[in-house]
């Protein structure tokens, strides 16, 4: 029930959104709860976009993660 | 996204679990609970636990907003439909017992129950067919209250009203936390719920109850990084708020739809199935939208359900006292073709998951 997936929003028109879930699966999803732009990647839970997802967050993320187990690896050499 | 790989990345997920390993205190057990179906589905999915040392636990909390709807409010749908409403509801719910019957049960007898995805759906059913009565079955946690409060905050068709079902989630992680039995010692908090709700609900959970506390999203990589935070915070003897899941959620949340939410809906008291009532643990409408309510309406009022079946664990299961394998019925009596309890129901249910993981698993 909670699960939302990520969707590419293509077209917006008022407050619908065409969205691409990928693989060609596209839906109309209402996009009143967001600002939402062409090109942004939302969350879409129950037909509803519930949040834009930051990309620049995401990659901040997986090089956080890579500092954290670099920095294993340093402490083990050391 | 370009990165979405790097998410589920093997080679990483190895080295987190190698740290994970040697974080973990050697001397206690560490019990950490998460409270959302789609975690226990990644978790399971997965094989999260097999990776984790064998004294640092992972149990699933009341996360599956369908496996919680007490049988009173299936009940109360029930009879909305044996009036001749039309009933509307997602998929996850049509299963689920009510005291005598379940939604689907209701339809094999000629009511007419339908499956939406979304409330707007509803919405579009209710305008086409306007001779006939709708009602909108509205569960879900703080992901899903607000699309039905945008629609009844836009005027929905007079011929559609709403049996408001929908829970709260920090209620009730305070509630784990408070069960001395459970014996806590981490929670990771559901993403999507706080990609909405943002990051204050949860802040009384470290600071009244000493909890570590981490939103994590839900790649398997998400997970297990939850789970290095909390031990971390563990090894530090620093309990605190962390946000593992930064690409959807802010730290005030979605104050749109928290607004929205806020404008139809107060706050009361509300059962939960099988843990019973957790105060200001429900949403009801304001008295501003009551001429939206189902129960007034069409006069439905159920006050009492039979929520637990005989035999079935679901009370010990929602609140992660017990495994789905500990529970007589499951996989014996109880299966997903043939649900006896609530859990074995929704895709979101903790035996549901599991249920499927052995099936998957014995092929």
């Amino acid at each position: 029930m909670c699960l939302a997936i990520p969707a590419k929003v293509v077209s917006v028109k008022e407050d619908k959104a065409r969205v691409d879930f990928g693989e060609g699966v596209l839906r109309e999803v209402s996009v009143t709860l967001v600002d939402a732009k062409i090109g942004d990647y939302v969350l879409v839970h129950a037909g509803y976009a519930i949040q834009v997802l930051d990309e620049k967050e995401a990659l901040e993320t997986i090089r956080l993660w890579n500092e954290i187990l670099e920095a294993e690896v340093k402490t083990q050499k050391n | 996204m370009a990165q979405k790989m790097k998410f589920r990345d093997p080679q990483l997920a190895k080295r987190i679990a190698e740290k994970i390993h040697k974080l973990a205190p050697r001397q206690r057990n560490v019990k950490i609970c998460h409270v959302c179906g789609t975690h226990e589905w990644t978790i399971t999915h997965f094989g999260i636990r097999s990776l984790l040392p064998t004294n640092v636990e992972v149990i699933a909390g009341p996360g599956c907003p369908v496996c919680t709807v007490p049988a009173s409010e299936i009940d109360e749908a029930v009879q909305l439909a044996s009036k001749g409403v039309v009933v509307a509801c997602f998929g996850d719910v049509l299963r689920v017992p009510g005291s005598k019957m379940s939604l689907l049960d209701a339809k094999a007898e000629g009511a007419d129950v339908r499956i939406v995805y979304s409330v707007s759906d509803a919405v579009r059913m209710a305008e086409k067919e306007s001779n006939k009565e709708f009602g909108f079955f509205a569960i879900g946690f703080e992901t899903t209250a607000p699309s039905t409060a945008a629609e009844i905050m836009h005027e929905p068709p007079e011929n559609l009203s709403f049996l408001v079902s929908h829970r709260l989630i920090p209620p009730a992680m305070k509630l784990l936390v408070e069960m001395k039995d459970l014996s806590l010692n981490g929670l990771i908090a559901p993403g999507h719920v706080s990609t909405i709700i943002g990051l204050q609900p949860y802040e009384v959970l470290p600071k009244l109850y000493y909890m570590p506390t981490v939103v994590a999203g839900f790649e398997p990589l998400d997970v297990l990084f939850g789970v290095y935070m909390i031990l971390k915070q563990l090894q530090e003897g620093k309990p605190r708020l962390e946000n593992e899941y930064t690409r959807a959620v802010r730290w005030e949340g979605n104050t749109k739809a928290q607004e929205v939410m806020a404008k139809v809906f107060g706050i009361a008291d509300g059962g939960w199935r099988g843990i019973g009532t957790i105060p200001s643990s429900k949403l009801k409408l304001h008295d501003e939208y009551v001429a939206h309510d189902a129960h007034l309406k069409h006069n439905v009022k159920v006050e009492h359900g039979v929520d637990i079946q005989p035999g079935c664990s679901c009370h010990l299961i929602i609140i992660g006292k017990i495994r789905p394998t500990e529970c007589p019925l499951f996989m014996k009596t109880c299966t997903p073709q043939k649900p006896v309890g609530a859990c074995m129901v929704s895709i979101e249910g903790t035996c549901r998951i599991w249920a499927k993981t052995i099936n998957t698993l014995r092929k």
